[in-house]
């Protein structure tokens, strides 16, 4: 029995000293280090030492191409009495909580449509799955020239019904910009939702819903108290994902609106792009960018922690 | 589960919220076909009903071809995600071996490094690493993208192949081990050929990444002979406040096609990893 042999094995094979290179090298931990080493070194350079330079950064007064000087906490400051920066938090928790919760319900009810027996349902569900693979920036394109001022097609279905032309210019407003994005946000990022939890609901034992049927329990209850405790799990994990990247989105809003009207998109990941490549203040630009880290980290922390206890 | 529906009953369960979000999820896609197939008379008409094209032309999709960089930008785009997608699944799997299989001081402490840096976005290392770009003097080549695209790449295929590695089991290679391969023998020979699903799954998913990139691409690359579809599209199709629609509409659904392709061919493997990920991990 191989399993069985494995730990007189690995006994039999770890000498105190080990006899030869090749004994060494089949060590379970130089093994393991070994190999991981090269990405390991990667991941440190491109991703360990940005994000630690980001920090110092953010304490330099840095204009582009320049040598940067330490000025401290005052970036932070300059922020702090920036009323720009508070609409831009105000907006990114906005447009994240509004975005999020749409996507939640909107990706349920997909779910819940989708586990029913029909032709073609691979079909659809591929189809249905478009908007999530399909390059962010093209396909915001198209929605750029859906809400376009003069030739929206919306407006056009608007006039049509009886409003007065021009219709409403969806991106010119500050109420419409910001719906507008949400609304395109949760149009790509509903098919996730709803294809993981389909995933989901298709893990629940069928017998369940029979004896709760049985109990007496109607269509609504056995959603509710059935289906929504054991699909909790995931929700949680698709949240949390779903939650982190829009909360530091910028493509579709540098697309789309480039954070106007009046400020009224600015998103922190699009505040500090322009802070930092448009006004070429690298260190008030990283401070800008490190204000999301105390929401993200505990994003990021507990969604973890969370896979790990998985 | 439920049976004896009535017609009417299945059309309002079934077919009515199907049809909503297929409607919902498709008319972006086919607004752009439409637009990129009417001429400029028809396009900027305000007065006719928009959901048909009348006089279908092909000029959009000639003059992008032959008036835009287009092709330059799409070979571009090709290149980076296979050999960022092809780096990230070597180094990924590099990570996820001793991970899944090996015990070790630290294995957990590892394992929780990686799925923290998998969610570490973008925004956060921007500003930085255009920094460091600019001091290796890669700015403006593709060998920039290259390099950093795989900072998002290797962690996420490293988690999405641990995962898929618990699930292989381990007596091929325990037998292996017994025959008297070496670690790296059985790694190579053993273990990694039955987990070619695996590689698919991650490998769509990191292509389907890179294409979909932007923020790098847009900061590093500032040449019309360097930029991927993504930053040549939102660069020099959209000239000041001039809007070219119907070339914009032809970029944006010619850029959709590869991707679109590869995931009609793994579909399986794409919802696979994209459940995987919370449903089994």
């Amino acid at each position: 029995m191989a399993i069985r042999a494995e730990p007189f094995l690995a006994a039999a094979r770890r000498p105190r000293r080990p006899a030869s290179l090749a004994a060494w090298l089949d060590r379970e931990a130089v093994f393991s280090w070994l190999m991981m080493a090269l990405p390991l070194l990667f991941l440190a350079a491109f991703v360990g030492y940005p994000f630690f330079y980001g920090i110092l950064l953010s304490l330099e007064n840095r204009p582009v191409a320049q040598p940067g000087t330490f000025i401290g906490l005052r970036n932070f400051v300059t922020d702090f009495h920036d009323p720009i920066f508070w609409r831009v938090a105000i907006n990114t928790f906005v447009y994240t909580g509004v975005a999020t919760v749409l996507k939640m319900v909107g990706g349920l009810a997909m779910a819940v449509a989708m586990n029913q027996q029909f032709a073609a349902k691979n079909l659809v569900r591929a189809l249905l799955l478009l908007p999530f693979i399909v390059p962010t920036v093209l396909s915001t394109v198209a929605w750029m020239w859906i809400l376009d001022p003069a030739f929206s097609v919306f407006n056009w279905f608007l006039i049509a019904l009886g409003m007065m032309p021009p219709g409403p210019s969806w991106l010119g407003d500050p109420v419409l910009a910001m719906a507008s994005i949400i609304f395109i946000n949760t149009w790509r990022g509903l098919p996730f939702y709803g294809i993981t939890l389909l995933a989901g609901l298709q893990t629940v034992p069928p017998e369940l819903h029979e004896a709760a049927t049985i109990d007496g329990a109607g269509g609504w209850q056995r959603f509710r108290y059935v289906t929504l405790p054991l699909l909790k799990p995931i929700i949680l994990i698709v949240t949390l994902f779903s939650v982190i990247f829009t909360f530091a989105d910028f493509q579709l809003v540098y697309v789309l609106t480039h954070g106007g009207p009046q400020n009224a998109t600015n998103l922190f990941a699009t505040y500090a792009f322009d802070m930092a490549m448009g006004a070429g203040q690298l260190g008030l630009g990283a401070s800008i960018a490190l204000a999301m880290l105390p929401a993200l980290a505990l994003l990021i922390v507990a969604l973890t922690l969370y896979l790990r206890r998985r | 589960m439920v049976t004896g529906w009535g017609p009417v009953q299945r059309l309002l369960r079934l077919w009515l919220p199907i049809g909503a979000f297929l409607v919902f999820a498709l008319f972006p896609f086919y607004w752009m076909a439409i637009t990129s197939l009417k001429p400029n008379a028809e396009l900027y008409n305000r007065h006719i009903m928009p959901l048909i094209v009348r006089n279908p032309t092909l000029k959009h999709y000639i003059d992008l071809l032959t008036q835009t960089s287009f092709l330059v930008w799409t070979w571009n785009t090709m290149l980076v995600a296979v050999v960022s997608t092809a780096i990230s699944l070597v180094l990924g799997i590099m990570l996820a071996y001793p991970l899944a299989r090996m015990r070790f001081a630290g294995s957990s402490l590892m394992a929780m490094t990686v799925a923290a840096v998998y969610l570490v976005p973008q925004p956060l290392l921007f500003i930085p690493l255009a920094d460091v770009i600019n001091r290796l003097h890669l700015g403006n080549t593709l060998t920039s993208v290259i390099l950093t695209y795989p900072t998002m790449l290797v962690p996420f295929c490293a988690w999405l192949l641990l995962g898929y590695f618990k699930t292989v089991p381990k007596e091929l290679e325990e037998a292996a081990r017994i025959d008297g391969a070496s670690r790296l023998q059985t790694m190579r020979r053993i273990f990694l050929p039955l987990c070619t699903p695996g590689f698919i799954s991650a490998g769509i998913f990191a292509f389907t990444l890179s294409q979909n990139e932007f923020l790098y691409a847009l900061i590093f690359l500032t040449k019309t002979s360097v930029r991927t579809v993504p930053v040549g599209v939102i660069a020099e199709l959209i000239r000041g406040d001039v809007f070219y629609w119907g070339q914009l509409m032809a970029a944006a659904l010619l850029g959709s096609i590869p991707v679109a392709i590869i995931y009609s061919f793994f579909v399986e493997h794409y919802v696979a990893g994209l459940t995987s990920g919370s449903v089994k991990a």
